[in-house]
């Protein structure tokens, strides 16, 4: 039962793909494919960016420490798709057009926010392995991928900003987002409070 | 002394539901279960709905009869028109949501019949008009223009209308009129996409007086020589083929003769971002994307964003002396 699980994950965050591909020969990308191509992509970026951030939470909530072992696999999906995301503008969208490509990072607040988190999430990726761990140090590594806390919101931003008007699904997405970072800030200084009480009774008792 | 004794049951002011969140709360909840459910479970529903429309056709119009050929023909614009199932399919038209599709899947029950337009303002021939009454004395043409959004696709859409300069000569505006403002229908209950406040409903249009007396205004009615589709801006929306598409008012109930320049939606909404001209220009980018190329809704290759969108040579002189740049 246990090993089926990681083929599962592999499975089910694969199925965007052939989905987009059956949509494509359908007709099912509507009038503008390109563009609904690379939001697709983009859509499936930040839903597996919020499933990865949420491990850590389930796993403290429901006390599964079992389910920590598939965070890292989540994680380079929501990479796998941010990449793809960033491929189908580079070289669909723009079709290498970098002159527009470099104005469009320095002069578009959106693709700029976007750029910076990509970057982030590229530094997570590429430490991933185990391999990197060891040769960073557990603390070191740990520190480094804390820089996710900076990537989920400017995901979340980069979504917002895009937007015309006033509307509710990217607000959606930047909620959930702000609720799984903000039980971490909450755990952190819960922790912090319970601590130093603790060194105040020890402090007494000398 | 009034001493007003509150019952249990009765509720303080303070638990009361404003009416608009009461109104948000069903589009609230589903946009909520669909974005939830998305980024939970495995399969995104939304696409899903958009294939199957995709496999059934639009619905078509009523054909039109006595349809005039005019100059702006297939030829003057030298390119292929956009075929009508794009046309019909991917829409901007935000009083049905925000989505391409959302016109063609919610506009569907619209009931653009009977409908009045109401003429007020600085005119000396005010009034509710039918929609007949307003229409019917002018000839209709059909007019191949160039439609550029704002948000760099392109289209090129066979129009069917009426000269706006013919209307508005008629309607007889005074000469203190400098002002043409329009306005949509509100009624969330046939639009449901007004039951949120995307944008300050209705959504209000306007020109200046000699942009709406020129050549190239239409008060389209139809399109592909049929009556227009509900999603397109049934019955009648106004098209001004050398600025961005959003200026193109759809289901317009207001037409108003004003000395002062009227208010227009999107740059309420985003002043830094949509000017009241809103003339196609490549040299001035909205600040969140370049207008310098756009995507022709079927090509695969960006092209080049023309000035005025090609319509240079009609419209260039209205705009003599003005920095393009601050008056966008």
């Amino acid at each position: 039962m246990k090993r089926a699980i990681k083929p599962l994950i592999w499975l089910v965050l694969l199925a965007p793909l052939p989905w987009l591909v059956w949509l494509g020969f359908t007709g099912g990308m509507g009038a503008e494919p390109i563009s609904f191509m690379n939001r697709y992509l983009g859509d499936w970026a930040i839903r597996i960016l919020i499933l990865a951030i949420a491990v850590t939470p389930v796993s403290q909530i429901f006390r599964i420490k079992s389910i920590m072992r598939y965070r890292r696999l989540i994680g380079l999906f929501c990479f796998f798709y941010a990449f793809l995301h960033l491929t189908s503008y580079v070289a669909i969208d723009q079709f290498f057009d970098f002159a527009a490509i470099w104005d469009d990072i320095i002069k578009r607040n959106y693709i700029t926010v976007g750029m910076v988190s990509f970057v982030l999430l590229t530094a997570l990726a590429v430490t991933s392995p185990k391999a990197m761990v060891k040769k960073i140090g557990g603390k070191r590594w740990r520190f480094l991928h804390k820089a996710v806390y900076i990537a989920a919101p400017l995901v979340a931003f980069h979504f917002i900003m895009m937007r015309k008007g006033f509307q509710l699904e990217p607000l959606i997405y930047a909620a959930i987002i702000a609720i799984l970072l903000g039980f971490r800030l909450f755990r952190f200084l819960w922790t912090v409070r319970k601590r130093s009480k603790n060194f105040s009774f020890a402090s007494m008792n000398l | 002394m009034f001493i007003r004794f509150r019952k249990k049951s009765t509720p303080q002011s303070s638990e009361i539901t404003p009416e608009t969140f009461y109104n948000n709360r069903r589009q609230f909840l589903k946009t909520a279960a669909f974005a939830s459910l998305g980024s939970i479970a495995g399969t995104g529903l939304a696409p899903f709905a958009g294939s199957v429309w995709a496999a059934n056709g639009s619905r078509h119009g009523e054909k039109l009869t006595n349809v005039r050929s005019s100059k702006w023909d297939d030829s003057q614009v030298g390119e292929e028109r956009t075929d009508y199932d794009s046309v019909t399919r991917y829409n901007n038209f935000y009083e049905f949501g925000t989505g391409k599709t959302d016109p063609q899947l919610y506009a569907r029950d619209f009931q653009p019949k009977p409908w009045k337009i109401r003429v007020d303002g600085l005119v000396n021939k005010p009034g509710d008009y039918d929609f007949d009454d307003l229409i019917k004395p002018h000839q209709l043409e059909e007019r191949v223009y160039r439609h550029r959004c704002v948000e760099a696709w392109s289209m090129v859409v066979p129009w069917v209308g009426v000269s706006l300069r013919d209307v508005i000569k008629r309607l007889e505006p005074q000469n203190s009129a400098k002002y043409v403002a329009f306005e949509t229908l509100f009624d969330p209950d046939q639009m449901p996409g007004q039951r949120r406040r995307v944008l300050d409903w209705p959504y209000v249009e306007g020109l200046r007086m000699d942009e709406a007396m020129n050549e190239l205004s239409l008060l389209a009615v139809g399109l592909y020589g049929e009556s227009l589709p509900n999603q397109n801006g049934a019955p009648v929306r106004l098209v001004t083929p050398w600025k961005y598409g959003f200026k193109g008012i759809k289901s317009i109930v207001r037409i108003s003769f004003t000395d002062k320049q009227p208010p227009t939606s999107w740059n309420k909404s985003a002043p830094r971002e949509y000017g009241f001209y809103s003339n196609v220009n490549p040299e001035v980018d909205h600040p969140r994307w370049s207008q310098a190329k756009e995507r022709r809704i079927g090509d695969f290759l960006k092209r080049k964003t023309l000035m005025f969108n090609g319509y240079e040579e009609e419209v260039a002189d209205l705009y003599k002396g003005m920095d393009l740049s601050k008056f966008y």
